[in-house]
Parts: structure tokens; C-alpha cells; sequence
């Protein structure tokens, strides 16, 4: 159907569609291979703590993230390795996140998928589900106060966060404020092991936008042009002052909570249904079918993109460790007024 | 205004000059706006300073969380939280969000959540808590507790300028109670104490309205010929360790006192640290005088009995004092 909605438009407005998909899709594949990195240095315990894929959300993520300006805010969550790249992050900051490095944006003080540039418009997220939201609503709430118009933020959650006080009182505060947010759900049918069942009673998220009055869109998440259609235009809605936009996504977690979780009670049947498939490979065989690219093509991506990431981690690898000894230990910018004990090292 | 200035019309003020000379700072809480807040800590700012002072819906995890972004975005949001009771909704974004933002990304958090707290008659267990400890707890944050009408305005003056999170407990028993003849042109700089009172018996190092039980409890000790020392914390975090130290060293003798529960609690920290650097100071072992280990109560009966009193402190200093 939607294929169809793109064949309906003027040449240069596939054009368009073709450079935007095939943009995207190179996000997700970046994200695919680094998360697949990311999840290789886990198993060869190279890396501390957990690792958190986003296997099966590429299309969704990267639809955000090339549907956003540069100047827009972004907070996204734990499985949106593909969003964040296309919003702008480096390959080199993930690794650098996920190993500690002191050069990285978060210099060994947090790690993993809990990275960010705030002065970018790129939050980083804490662990705490929906916290993230009217920290974007603040952004957005900032830059009315300082008439700076035209910005859009997008925040990402999955199904479980739906089920949190953060996340009502942040798309309530929006609502009343008829903040520029778009608010993305991937409704990935688990929370870590609890399937969606156990988290809400009604049909489908996008119903509750109907209760804080906010516009909502659904889609299927395994489809990358349905999620650039549906995102794109949830971004101009709200970029066109129609207020926040809820997006819920279906789509199937590929992948465990964590690396750490072998996802053994995912319900082998949602991976034989049009939720559960691979919307990696769903891109690919729609890009080959509408010939926008060839296999040769696709496979010197793939090459390229394995030459960047291994040339990062090396790199990263290479690099010091955090030193605790020249570690600046105040929680505070105000250092004069910092609780350390100077003598005493706590 | 009159010629009279309460605490509440310092903290008024203060919000005023800081909204009149910095047009980053704007102010966000349930009924500030036109109504001009629960104790009209806001009266007219909104009408002074449109778009300015703005109505949040109930929903104080989401107020903070906005805070934290507008602060990002580079303004100084002031939050009012109705009361400090209901700050625990806001928790998670307090101790979470905006104290660890500047730790993970080097980017400051400049926002001040003003909580008005403490007891007053008829308070009960949701609109009395002293919470300052479980804020001081956090790395990231800075708790103050200004006791005199001069320190509510020049310390929330200073905590809007900083560039960090600011916890300000400012407390409703004081918001009426207190008068002044004038807003204060100097002050001393957050992470001072002061001292209250000059003594050489005994020291007693309290917060906010206690520091006025202490005062009336030395009043009371004064004709019996006990000269007590009372040192004002003014910022529970940071704590003033070395004013605190030099008052013990004079008197011998340590009397802390908290409207706050007893567990874990300032008055604990100042014990450890006396105890930690000036043990060989103290000509006895240090006390402390804090709330019941319950909720607070409703009845007045049952309030005055709850949280130390002037008459409580002193009798605890006359026990100490003749150890």
C-alpha cells in the first residue's frame, strides 16, 4: 500500500523517497553491524556491563533519526543504535561509550546506550523509563520562551514505559503546552519478559492519545518505508504546530532485553508472524525489488561500514583508560561548593 | 509592600529581582501563575512578568523533567513544589536527572526547586516533612535551609545564580512568623554557616526554624548562667564542617538539633564529622535532638510534642551541659 502511495508521487519526489530510504537503510545496517560488534565484545568480555541491541527496531529507529534537523532534539532510548547515528552520533562515540573511553561524551562516567550531547539536542537517556520525555518538553518549552521556533523533539520508548507516571505526565504537560514532541512507542511485545499482555489492557497504544488529545499514528514497525511515511509526517505535524504526536510501532524485540538474557520466553509463534520479521531484511528485499540498489552495492556497504567500525573499536582500544587518580570527583560546577573530601579521597 | 518585610515577601522578592535581571530565569509550578502560588510566594509575578511565571498541570516529575531541558536550552527555571511533601513525586527526576547531568555530561544544571517545608500547626503527615536529608544524600545537589528573612532572599538569589541544582527548603513556619526592616544588600556566600548566637558553654548546630528554638531555649538557659552558642548550617549541603569544628572548640560541648527524622539525618552527619575531626575537642559525647521516628502529627497537642521545641532543647542542653 504504501509502495503504492510512493509510485503515486512525481519523479522527483521518489527521487527523493529513494535517497531518503536508501539513507536510511544504510543507518540501520550501520546499526545492525555495530550492535552485532558491540554484542561479539561482550561474549569476549571486553566489554563492562551490559549490552543493550536494537535487532528489529533499525527501521523504526532510523526513521527518526533522518526525519529530524539537526537543530531538532532527539532522546532515544535503549535500542536505537540506528536513530542515533542518523541523528548524528559518530560511530566512534558509541564505542568510546561502550568502552569506557575517556575521549568519549561520557569519559567512562556512563556507559553503554546511555550516552548523549546535550548541548546538541542529543539527550542521554537515564535508565529511568519515560523520564526522558518532559526532559524533551523542557527543551522544546525553552526555545518558545526564547522564540526560537520551527524545532521539533522526538523521544523514544518502548511498551513498557507506556505503563509509567513519567510517561503520563510528560504527554499530559505536552498536550497542555502544545509542545512541538513527537513521541515515538515501539511496541516491541516484551518488557525484559513481560509480553505486552501484562502491561496494558487496551487494543493498541495509540489509543491513548485519543485521552491526553494529542494526534496519534500507527505503523508497522518491520517496514521501513511505512515508518518513514508515518514518522516523516508525525515530524511535520508537529512541525507545523498541530501540537505532540503520539507513533506507536508493532514490531517484534530480535534480540533478548540485554545480551545477557537469551529471550527464551519470546513466543516462538510472534517470530512466524508479519510482527516478528526482520525489518533489516524487509528493507533489503524491498530496495533490490524496486531496484534503487543492487546487491554489489549493498554488499560494498556492508564492507565499508565492518572497515569503520573495526577502525573505531581499534582506535578506541588503543586509547587510556579513565584515571581515577586525575579524575575530577565533584558531582557539581560549582567546585567551591563541591562535598568531596579533598584529604581524604571520598 | 510595608515597611515590615516577612520571609515569604523575601522569597517573593528575591524571585522578582532574579526574573527583572536575568531573562533567562522563568518560574514553573501548580497555581503560581495569576492565582500567585499556595502562599503567594508568587503574588503578581505573572502579571510583572508575562509568559514568564507559568501554571504546570499536577505533575511534579514532569515539571522537574522540564526544568532539566529548559536548563539544557540554557534558562534558569525556578520550580515551585506546592509543598516539599509532594517533591517525592518529583524524586526520580530530581536525584536522577538533574543531579547527575552534570557528572555524565559536563553540562551544567542550573535549577532551583523551591520547597516550601516544615511544620505548622494542623500540617499533619503531608504538609510537614522535612526532606532535606534525602536530598543532601545525593551527589549532584545543593540543600539550603536560610533561617532569617535576609538569608530566604539572599540565598535564593545566589541559587539561581549557580549553576547547579539547588534544593531550597524554605520553611512555611517561617514564611509569616519572620520580620525584617530590609532586604539585605551583602549576605554571607552559600556554604557558610553563621553564628546565631555567641556562647562558651555549648554549642547547638540546627537549621532553619530551629534556629529560632535554639535561640529562646539559650534565652531560657541564659539566666541560669549558661552562655550557648548557636550555629546557624544555613546550607545543610554543602556543610560548613570547619564553623561548626571552631564553635566545638570554644565550648566543649555538641547539641545538634533537626525538625527532621532522627535516621540518618543532618543532625547524624555533623555528629560523624565532629566526632571524625574534632574528637579531642569535646569535653562530652555529643547529642542530638531531632523529630519522633513517625509521621507528623495533626493535632497540636501532639505536633509540639513531635518536633523539638525551645523547651525540648533546652532541657537537653541542661542534660548535657551537666555532663
Amino acid at each position: 500500500m504504501l509502495q503504492t502511495v510512493l509510485d503515486a508521487k512525481p519523479a522527483s519526489d521518489t527521487a527523493t523517497a529513494r535517497d531518503t530510504t536508501l539513507a536510511a537503510y544504510r543507518f540501520m545496517l550501520l546499526a545492525r553491524l555495530l550492535d552485532d560488534k558491540f554484542a561479539g565484545l561482550y561474549r569476549a568480555g571486553k566489554i563492562h556491563g551490559g549490552v543493550f541491541l536494537g535487532r528489529g527496531q533499525e527501521a523504526l529507529s532510523a526513521s527518526i533519526g533522518v526525519s529530524l534537523k539537526k537543530t531538532d532534539v532527539f532522546a532515544p532510548l535503549i535500542r536505537d543504535a540506528a536513530g542515533r547515528l542518523a541523528f548524528g552520533e559518530t560511530v566512534l562515540d558509541a564505542v568510546r561509550t561502550y568502552l569506557g573511553s575517556p575521549l568519549g561524551p561520557m569519559r567512562g562516567r556512563d556507559g553503554n546506550v546511555h550516552r548523549g550531547k546535550p548541548q546538541e539536542g542529543y539527550l542521554p537517556m537515564i535508565s529511568h523509563l519515560g523520564a526522558m520525555i518532559s526532559v524533551v518538553n523542557g527543551v522544546l518549552f525553552a526555545r518558545r520562551l526564547k522564540k526560537i521556533s520551527g524545532t521539533v523533539g522526538a523521544a523514544c520508548v518502548g511498551d513498557g514505559a507506556t505503563s509509567t507516571g513519567a510517561f503520563h505526565e510528560a504527554l499530559n504537560q505536552a498536550a497542555v503546552e502544545k509542545l512541538p514532541l513527537v513521541l515515538v512507542v515501539a511496541d516491541n511485545q516484551y518488557a525484559y519478559s513481560t509480553p505486552t499482555s501484562h502491561q496494558f489492557a487496551c487494543e493498541d497504544l495509540a489509543q491513548k492519545a485519543a485521552g491526553y488529545g494529542v494526534e496519534s499514528h500507527s505503523v508497522d514497525g518491520t517496514d521501513l518505508v511505512a515508518c518513514l511515511k508515518i514518522v516523516g509526517d508525525a515530524v511535520a505535524r508537529a512541525r507545523a504546530g498541530n501540537g505532540p504526536q503520539l507513533v506507536v510501532a508493532k514490531l517484534l524485540r530480535l534480540c533478548g532485553h540485554g545480551e545477557h538474557d537469551d529471550s527464551s520466553y519470546v513466543d516462538p509463534k510472534l517470530k512466524t508472524l508479519p510482527i516478528g520479521r526482520d525489518c533489516l531484511k524487509t528493507a533489503e528485499e524491498f530496495l533490490l525489488q524496486k531496484k534503487w540498489s543492487d546487491a554489489a552495492t549493498l554488499a560494498t556497504w556492508r564492507g565499508e561500514i565492518i572497515r569503520e567500525i573495526e577502525e573505531a573499536v581499534g582506535q578506541v582500544q588503543r586509547e587510556p583508560a579513565p584515571d581515577p587518580f586525575a579524575e575530577n570527583w565533584s558531582a557539581i560546577s560549582s567546585e567551591h561548593l563541591s562535598e568531596t573530601h579533598k584529604e581524604d579521597g571520598n | 509592600m510595608g515597611t515590615e518585610i516577612t520571609y515569604i515577601d523575601a522569597i517573593r522578592e528575591a524571585q522578582a529581582h532574579a526574573l527583572r535581571d536575568d531573562p533567562r530565569v522563568f518560574i514553573y509550578g501548580q497555581d503560581v501563575g495569576a492565582f500567585g502560588g499556595a502562599f503567594k510566594a508568587t503574588k503578581n509575578l505573572a502579571k510583572e512578568f508575562p509568559g514568564r511565571v507559568l501554571d504546570s498541570p499536577i505533575s511534579e516529575d514532569a515539571m522537574v523533567g522540564l526544568a532539566v531541558g529548559a536548563a539544557i536550552e540554557g534558562l534558569r527555571p525556578i520550580i515551585e513544589m506546592q509543598f516539599a511533601d509532594f517533591s517525592t513525586v518529583g524524586f526520580n527526576q530530581i536525584v536522577n536527572q538533574a543531579a547527575t547531568l552534570f557528572w555524565r555530561t559536563n553540562v551544567p544544571c542550573p535549577i532551583t526547586v523551591r520547597l516550601p517545608f516544615g511544620g505548622t500547626s494542623g500540617g499533619g503527615p503531608f504538609h510537614s516533612q522535612c526532606i532535606e536529608t534525602i536530598y543532601a544524600h545525593y551527589p549532584g545537589l545543593i540543600v539550603l535551609t536560610p533561617a532569617t528573612v535576609e538569608d530566604a532572599y539572599s540565598m535564593l538569589l545566589e541559587a539561581v545564580a549557580l549553576d547547579d541544582p539547588v534544593i531550597f527548603c524554605e520553611h512555611k513556619f517561617l514564611y509569616r512568623h519572620l520580620k525584617a526592616e530590609k532586604l539585605p544588600s551583602e549576605a554571607l556566600p552559600i556554604g557558610k554557616a553563621g553564628i546565631a548566637r555567641e556562647g562558651r558553654d555549648l554549642t547547638i548546630v540546627t537549621y532553619s526554624a530551629m534556629v529560632h528554638e535554639a535561640l529562646e531555649a539559650a534565652t531560657e538557659l541564659a539566666p541560669e548562667g549558661w552562655e550557648i552558642e548557636i550555629v546557624d548550617l544555613r546550607s545543610v549541603k554543602p556543610l560548613d564542617t570547619d564553623t561548626v569544628v571552631a564553635s566545638v572548640a570554644r565550648t566543649g560541648k555538641l547539641l545538634c538539633v533537626g525538625e527532621a527524622w532522627p535516621w540518618g539525618g543532618v543532625t547524624a552527619e555533623i555528629i560523624a564529622r565532629v566526632a571524625s575531626e574534632g574528637y579531642g575537642l569535646l569535653d562530652a559525647p555529643p547529642q542530638r535532638l531531632n523529630a519522633k521516628d513517625t509521621p507528623v502529627p495533626y493535632h497540636p497537642n501532639l505536633w509540639t510534642a513531635h518536633r523539638p521545641t525551645a523547651r525540648a532543647i533546652a532541657a537537653a542542653a541542661r542534660k548535657l551541659l551537666r555532663t
